[in-house]
């Protein structure tokens, strides 16, 4: 069960070398912008390739260089959900959702989409346009739309940065049922320290492209591994400071 | 109004829509490769397909004689095996428009498959479409109106084609003088009422083409 992703990738401008396992669980790839946890998602989802690396899913290996693999995007079955918002314009919300349903037989098809309404709170406004729609409720359909067809993991690069406070609190619970209704990994990239406290079962901790630590958001954020992350977390975090010396 | 201008005129429509047909169909497909795909020489192909715009059109003409000829590098293996050449039939006028008028297409659709975000594609590939399906849902449906501005485009424009068309058609009446040529026959022999006629119906045509593209390509997303 559950992830294991070992990457590494050259840019030139850029070098990203990480590795990380984790189940059925949420995991929070935490840091800075530009500290290479978007480039994770999208090298897990395989709109990127890496120069080399491992990626498997519940013992389905998805991309390992040393034996040449590298599945297509269309067949690794991971959810995921953009930055920003990307439903498809010229279609409602019901055939955004239904667009997802590419890999399910068709006899069913119109129960799972109903299914879906229905968990996202969208039946109201299944025939409207994306255009029609708070940014709250198209978040909920890219949600939907990613998970209708029972991914093997859901990828979530910073779902909620462009919503507002209360919004985002709901959506987090939103994140928590889903993690317990489809029981499957949820990779959260965020860098709003509060979610990945909150939120995470496990935080890795970018820094610079590298996985500066790795374990519960306890352990990251009191007793860092290595005096690297100590002035990381106290530089940019610097609140937390204040909690050490109690 | 005689029936050699209507003549003409029929021909001349049916030339410009069977070239846009074909200006429809290629100009979608190299576009689409042009704009999505990375390859080493891509600029160039660009450049190839968008001479035609700058060239004069009798140096378009000249390589169409020198390729489709009946002594011709491709012409004239067809003419040894069928005995026919496309040298002065209308097809020759049609393949003269779809020349010319192909650029257009591409520049235009390319820019409408270029202002796509990459996104939306990404999606569409993460959700289990393949590639085929994802240009038929999403990149097609969104491109729509840069593709119908460029289809109104060409259009416009192969029904004006003279130059190419007079060197690899020629100018028989009956038989490949479409309305350009026949207003330069007009215009020569000093048969004015005629060609005033036809002029003013071009502009009036071409004007109501442009538009067409106009309000097709500012709503383009």
């Amino acid at each position: 069960m559950g992830l294991t992703v070992k990457l590494r990738k050259d840019t030139g401008k850029f070098l990203l070398d990480v590795a990380w396992e984790m189940g059925n669980e949420i995991l929070v790839l935490f840091g800075h912008s530009g500290s290479g946890k978007s480039m994770t998602l999208q090298l897990m989802a395989g709109l990127m390739e890496p120069d080399e690396g491992y990626i498997s899913s519940s013992g389905r290996v998805f991309y390992d260089n040393s034996k040449g693999i590298n599945i297509k995007p269309q067949e690794r079955r991971f959810g995921y959900a953009f930055q920003d918002r990307v439903l498809f314009p010229h279609m409602t919300v019901r055939e955004n959702i239904f667009y997802g349903l590419q890999r399910s037989k068709r006899d069913g098809r119109e129960e799972k989409v109903r299914h879906m309404l229905e968990v996202f709170h969208l039946e109201e406004m299944e025939n409207k346009q994306p255009s029609e729609i708070s940014g709250g409720q198209k978040q909920r359909v890219t949600l939907a739309r990613a998970l209708i067809g029972r991914p093997e993991a859901l990828l979530l690069d910073e779902p909620f940065s462009a919503l507002d406070n209360t919004l985002r609190i709901e959506m987090r619970q939103l994140v928590m049922r889903i993690k317990k209704e489809f029981d499957i990994p949820i990779v959260l990239v965020t860098h709003d320290i509060l979610e990945a406290y909150t939120m995470a079962d496990k935080v890795a901790l970018y820094v610079g492209g590298l996985v500066a630590q790795t374990g519960t958001p306890g352990e990251i954020f009191y007793t860092p591994s290595s005096p690297d992350v100590d002035f990381y977390l106290a530089l940019n975090f610097p609140f937390l400071a204040n909690q050490y010396q109690k | 109004m005689d029936s050699s201008i209507i003549f003409s005129l029929r021909l001349s429509f049916q030339v410009a829509l069977i070239s846009t047909l074909f200006v429809a169909a290629v100009g979608i497909c190299v576009s689409y490769v042009l704009a999505r795909k990375e390859f080493r020489g891509r600029e160039l192909v660009d450049i190839l397909f968008t001479l035609p715009l700058v060239l004069p059109p009798t140096v378009t003409g000249y390589y169409l004689i020198v390729l489709f000829g009946r002594n011709g590098i491709l012409g004239s293996h067809l003419y040894d095996l069928t005995g026919w050449s496309i040298m002065f039939t209308w097809y020759a006028a049609a393949l003269a428009s779809f020349v010319v008028s192909l650029p257009l297409m591409i520049k235009t659709t390319r820019a409408a498959f270029e202002s796509i975000d990459r996104n939306l594609i990404d999606a569409s590939y993460t959700l289990g479409h393949s590639e085929f399906v994802t240009f038929l849902k999403v990149i097609l449906p969104l491109a729509k109106k840069g593709i119908i501005a460029g289809a109104i485009l060409s259009f416009a424009r192969a029904l004006g084609e003279f130059g190419a068309t007079l060197m690899v058609a020629g100018n028989i009446p009956g038989k490949t003088n479409t309305m350009p040529i026949t207003i330069y026959s007009l215009a020569n022999s000093g048969e004015w009422s005629q060609a005033n006629f036809l002029v003013i119906f071009f502009t009036v045509i071409s004007a109501l083409f442009l538009f067409a593209a106009n309000r097709f390509s500012k709503r383009i997303l």
